[in-house]
């Protein structure tokens, strides 16, 4: 029995002995980029896959081509897990560019990714001067600078004009009051009651609009200053969750969940059944890659991009949004974090590099100047979503280390509420947040 | 003989009991795969007391097992004793009956999502027979009903071996049973139920331990790791549970931790079928 009893002692230390962790970040050195270098070659994880990443890897080639003597070896489709168990396990990378910002504080505090605080400073990057102010809010966790934005997304409105005309409207709504308003003004239903044109659809499940619950339209705050969820507490939820609800009701709750089938589900966001696209839907809460993403079906559409309206208390805000998008680190793993630093500079604060790619993905791109870049302002479409990402009041959502455990939870909660499974609003919103704060409490 | 031992017993540590053990010690960390695992007791299994997604996840998985395994089991019985009667094309019907059992389960699972759209070919049919046309995966009343269809779908493999166990039946015990004056229910019920009984017990346990680990149908059918759980958390199963919080939200000391409580639970409820077998399970040579 004793025997037995040491025998698993001895496994379970094994078991923790082979467990990973990431190493302690020495001082930086940065590289003389005109100097003479002994060949090296980046191992780069990036999430691209397909048509995206052979538009970034022809970025890459004029990175390469710049620094010859650094060979970027791109290893794609590779999400945030799998970054994870690279760094876990110990594999050389040299860089890794995630799809999202949801994840930054997770490596930010467990030192997966570099703090590039020293690297700027050694370089003399300043991050103030070179990046806009929104895009902090995704990139830095407590105080850490771990990861640098490349290209962002921008959520606006875009609407019908022959819709929004028909029913004798001008002008895209800047208040959420408006855009309820003519919601139900440009809902038409068929002879059987279902929805033949939609004005809006609020629902929660519906394309991209689970970002539009993220609380930037009515200025809503994820945490208290106690770092406790401010779901219970601050009342700009309990008024997006009414708004939504009370539209929902207004057009008909089972009508819109008829017509998301109707027009073919979640798929439809990405072919040619879009319901915007093809004219059932006048008001569209959607990303500037919309206007891109379909060129042939949207130049027979008569639409306008608009910023997505705010509160009726919350005007000032009006012409921000939420954004959010790809970000770039050095794994603490990383064989050549010099030169993987420069790789990072390069594809963030590089104006050529970000513009060219800001234009083959329809993304946009995250620094003041390239943000200003004529050419991609040429576009009054995706001009819109250019301001809304130079916007001061633009933001993601706080950064914690649940990554989207947070969001999930209110993403479920709000389905439910909307299904009408919640009698009692604020009880319901003050037992998701006792339920995020649990989940904190698992790290 | 421990040489002779010596591939199983290598395979059985490393790929057996070293991950249980490993399981087992995380279960009572905080560990995220960036950082080594923190030890903090039995705080994993407190919290899975009050997290009600956990709660949601057992009722969820608890509906499939009761419902999915006896179904499956029945329609597999009920396909194996059709099968029995041709005598000619045997085989080509066999055939058909098991082909869905190979068709991998992500694309069966896709499969079924298309078919199931409340836009797509089934609720098209149901339009024109004027019957009600459910939402199914877009309706938390209808999601797990569609999850059982799916699973009756892929019954082939369990319904190849109730045939050959029906097949197995000694054919002097219909006759003695015929003799006796026994109709065909009769038959079935005191002869060929009996006589089958092991397998049935056998697929009742492979059943409640496919049940408890249902995962891919459900993950695959809500839509991916964006829509875990949908619609309204119907298909939020254990199994999906589990990786979201392991995988997805990098809690892998308490995704270990659900992960022994479901290993306990599992052998719970095979010890009750175990214990239970004996009043109904027959074995022909008598042993048990």
């Amino acid at each position: 029995m004793k025997r037995s009893l040491i025998g698993i002692a001895a496994i379970a230390l094994v078991a923790a002995a082979c467990t990973g962790g990431n190493s302690n970040q020495g001082p930086v050195q940065t590289v003389n980029p005109s100097a003479s270098h002994a060949p090296v070659t980046l191992k780069v994880w990036g999430f691209y896959t397909e048509h995206e990443l052979a538009n970034f890897t022809e970025v890459v080639q004029t990175f390469e081509d710049k620094y010859p003597w650094i060979t970027v070896d791109m290893v794609p489709g590779k999400q945030f897990g799998d970054i994870v168990r690279g760094i876990n396990a110990g594999t050389p990378i040299d860089a890794s560019v995630d799809v999202g910002p949801d994840n930054v504080a997770k490596l930010c505090a467990s030192g997966g990714w570099q703090d590039l605080t020293s690297y700027m400073q050694a370089d003399n990057v300043d991050f103030d001067a070179t990046f806009p102010a929104s895009v902090k809010s995704y990139t830095n966790y407590e105080g850490k600078q771990c990861a640098l934005p490349m290209l962002t997304d921008a959520f606006g409105l875009y609407y019908n004009k022959d819709l929004l005309a028909d029913a004798g409207y001008t002008d895209p709504p800047t208040t959420l009051e408006e855009l309820a308003e003519m919601a139900k003004a440009l809902t038409t239903y068929n002879a059987d009651g279902s929805i033949k044109v939609l004005g809006f659809n609020p629902l929660s499940n519906f394309y991209e609009n689970p970002n539009m619950y993220v609380g930037n339209a009515w200025g809503a705050t994820w945490y208290n200053d106690d770092g406790s969820s401010a779901f219970g507490t601050d009342p700009a939820w309990k008024q997006a969750f009414l708004w939504d609800k009370d539209l929902a009701d207004a057009i008909g709750y089972d009508k819109l969940v008829q017509f998301k089938s109707d027009v073919g589900g979640d798929n439809s966001e990405w072919n040619e059944q879009h319901a915007f696209q093809v004219g059932r839907l006048a008001l569209l809460y959607d990303g500037e890659w919309r206007t891109g993403y379909d060129p042939e079906a949207m130049a027979k559409l008569n639409f306008g991009t608009a910023p997505f309206p705010m509160a009726d208390d919350k005007t000032d805000l009006y012409g921000s949004g939420l954004i959010g998008g790809t970000v770039v680190g050095i794994p603490s793993t990383a064989e050549h974090p010099s030169e993987a630093w420069l790789f990072v500079k390069e594809l963030t604060t590089n104006a050529d590099f970000l513009s060219t790619l800001a234009n083959k993905l329809y993304n946009v791109p995250t620094t003041i100047e390239t943000l200003a870049d004529p050419t991609l302002a040429a576009d009054d479409h995706f001009k819109t979503f250019l301001d809304i990402a130079a916007n001061s009041n633009s933001r993601f959502r706080p950064l914690t280390t649940l990554g989207t455990g947070d969001a999930d939870l209110e993403a479920a909660f709000l389905v439910k509420w909307e299904a009408g499974k919640i009698a009692n609003l604020q009880q319901g919103l003050t037992d998701l947040a006792t339920q995020i704060d649990r989940e904190m409490q698992l790290g | 003989m421990a040489l002779f031992m010596a591939p199983w017993l290598i395979g059985f540590l490393v790929f057996i009991a070293y991950p249980m053990l490993a399981t087992l010690y995380y279960s009572f960390t905080k560990y995220n795969l960036l950082t080594d695992p923190i030890w903090v007791g039995t705080f994993n299994y407190r919290f899975m007391w009050h997290d009600q997604l956990f709660w949601l996840a057992i009722r969820n998985t608890l509906w499939l097992v009761v419902f999915l395994v006896p179904i499956q089991v029945l329609f597999s019985i009920s396909a194996a004793v059709v099968l029995t009667r041709p005598k000619r094309g045997a085989s080509v019907y066999r055939t058909i009956f098991f082909l869905p059992s190979m068709v991998p389960i992500v694309a069966a699972a896709l499969g079924f999502a298309f078919l199931l759209n409340p836009a797509g070919p089934i609720d098209h049919i149901l339009g024109l027979l004027h019957l009600p046309r459910p939402l199914w995966f877009e309706d938390p009343q209808w999601a797990k009903p569609g999850l059982l269809l799916l699973g009756l779908w892929g019954v082939g493999q369990i319904m190849i071996i109730f045939l050959a166990a029906l097949l197995d039946v000694p054919a002097q015990l219909y006759e003695a049973a015929e003799l006796e004056g026994a109709g065909p229910w009769q038959r079935f019920r005191s002869v060929t139920l009996p006589m089958i009984s092991p397998v049935i017990f056998f697929s009742l346990v492979i059943g409640v331990i496919d049940g408890f680990q249902y995962f891919t149908e459900a993950y695959i059918t809500a839509g991916g790791r964006d829509h875990v759980g949908e619609p309204q958390g119907s298909t939020l199963m254990y199994g999906v549970r589990l990786y979201q919080e392991g995988f997805q939200n990098l809690h892998l000391g308490y995704a270990a931790a659900m992960a022994w409580v479901l290993f306990l639970l599992i052998m719970l409820c095979t010890a009750v079928l175990i214990r239970t077998s004996d009043r109904w399970v027959h074995y022909q040579g008598g042993f048990r």
